[in-house]
This record gives C-alpha cells, structure tokens and sequence, in this order.
C-alpha cells in the first residue's frame, strides 16, 4: 500500500510536469481562456478576443506537487505489515 | 451678375461651415474591436484584462478639437481575464461587484493643452471617473484621429467619419473602494488603463 501510494505521487508529479512542458511550460498563472489579438485596418485599434483554452500555469505544477506530497506524506502514516509468525 | 456670383459664392461658404459642424460619434462598435484594458501588477504574473462593452457618444469638431465633449462607457460584466477564478473574484462583490455597479464611466468635462496636428489631436481630458459608484475627477491624457469618409473602409455601404480616441492612464483602487488598502502584496494599489475606441459619425 504503501509503495502503491508512492508510485501514485511520482506518477502525479510526472503527469503535471509533462503536461505543464508539452502546453509551453506558461510560468504565469493557469489560463482557461487566451487573448488573440487582432488589429483593424482603418483604425489601427488592436482589439482582444479570448478564446477557450486550458494552459497550465506554476499553480498548476505546484498543486500537482502538493497533491503528490501528501499522497507521500499518507504512505508514512500507513503502519507496516506485520510479519506473522514464522516467517 | 455680380450680385448672383456673390450669393452663390456666400451660399458655398454657408454650405461649408455647415460641412464643418461639430459631429457626434457613436462608439457602439458593431466589430467589436474596441476595447478598455487594464493592467495590475500580482505575484508571479501580472494580471492583464480587456472589456469590449463599449458604448457613448463624443462630439468632435474637427475645426475646434477643444471643443470636444462626451462620455464613453464600459460595461462592468465584458471585463475578461485570461483565467475563469480570477474573473470570478473580479466580478465578484470582493472586488468590482459588476451586478451592482454595471458601468463604468468617462465624462469629459474640459479640454487642455490641445495641440493639432493634421488630423491628430493631442489634449488633456479634465472629466469624471467613476468607477464601482465612486466618482472622481480626473486629469488624462487622449490622442484623437479624426479618420474623414473612413466609415465606409471600415463598415460596407455606410458614409461618414470615424474618430479614433487613445489613452492611457492610472488609477488607485483604493480611490474607488476596490479592496482600498487590502491585499497589496497579491494585487497591486495602481491600475493601469488604456483605451482603444472608434467611433463613428453616419452621413
């Protein structure tokens, strides 16, 4: 169980960190939307459009890490199989 | 003879001053481009919005540009940022409570140091701010271009002038009992602004 839960926490850290690289490893906050630029020809007024789009940010990752810390942080509390006896 | 060239000729200048004549611009923007920013420094990121609720009218006088007056108006609830928490806090009654107080508003009052150039105007717009029901009188700096038979570039089949109006300026929350004096180490006090906006004037 314990080694479970441990192998869990890595698998999370491993997930977010990936994810949070293969989306352009943003070191803002997380974005659910981006702004699209767009400028108008006649008046040169840059306008902003946002469109739907989950890009993890650091609190992403770091949520990701404290998940796995407690996940760690659980396995400790976790008592050791007794060894019957015998064995 | 001479008599009827004169008339004539005092008709056309009659007829030109008219041409002349302070214009009022709708800034209902039917593409949607215009749009107010804002900018407030917090840690990690800078937290950067745009509202393209933008409506009011400004009439301008290409021949007297100190002459100019208005009012331009964003609507509260088109306030966007990049992250749905975030926008939720902002709209929230914690920060611009956007049910209670839907608009935010520009009125000018005077115009000063106005300096033309071509069709560029460049002043200092004395006017009132208000912002979550606080109003407050403001000094801001505007650059207008007066755009003459451009409606018709920018919206098939129409005639008529645009007027592009830039600013930017700053503002303290706590002036407008945003949060005043709270949680300055996540959001900062000043707030940066700028103001992107045609309007147009129908012939």
């Amino acid at each position: 169980m314990k080694r479970t839960l441990r192998i869990v926490a890595a698998a999370i850290v491993l997930a977010a960190a990936t994810f949070w690289a293969a989306s352009g490893a943003n070191r803002g906050w997380t974005k659910t939307s981006v702004p699209t630029k767009t400028v108008d020809d006649v008046t040169g007024i840059e306008g902003v459009t946002y469109t739907r789009k989950f890009v993890p940010g650091l609190d992403f990752l770091a949520l990701g890490v404290l998940g796995a810390v407690f996940l760690v942080g659980v396995s400790f509390l976790i008592p050791k199989k007794q060894l019957e006896p015998g064995q | 003879m001479k008599t009827t060239i004169i008339v004539a000729i005092a008709l056309v200048a009659f007829a030109g001053a008219g041409l002349a004549a302070p214009e009022t611009f709708d800034f209902k923007d039917p593409k949607g481009v215009n749009n107010a920013g804002f900018r407030v420094d917090a840690p990690l990121e800078a937290v950067n919005g745009n509202a393209n609720g933008i409506s009011g009218t400004v009439t301008f006088d290409s021949e007297n540009p100190a002459a100019t007056q208005g009012k331009i108006i964003v609507a509260s609830a088109s306030l966007m940022v990049p992250n749905s928490m975030q926008q939720h806090h902002l709209h929230s009654d914690m920060w611009l409570d956007v049910a209670k107080y839907p608009e935010i508003t520009f009125e000018s009052k005077a115009f000063k140091n106005v300096k033309t150039e071509g069709n560029v105007t460049t002043a200092e717009v004395v006017g009132n701010f208000t912002l979550k029901g606080v109003s407050k009188e403001l000094t801001v700096p505007v650059k207008l271009t007066y755009l003459k038979d451009k409606l018709g570039a920018r919206v098939p089949k129409m005639k008529g002038d645009l007027l592009v109006i830039r600013s930017n300026f700053s503002i303290k929350r706590s002036d407008f009992n945003i949060q005043p004096h709270q949680m300055e180490d996540k959001v900062s006090d000043d707030i940066d602004l700028t103001l992107s906006i045609a309007g147009a004037a129908a012939k």
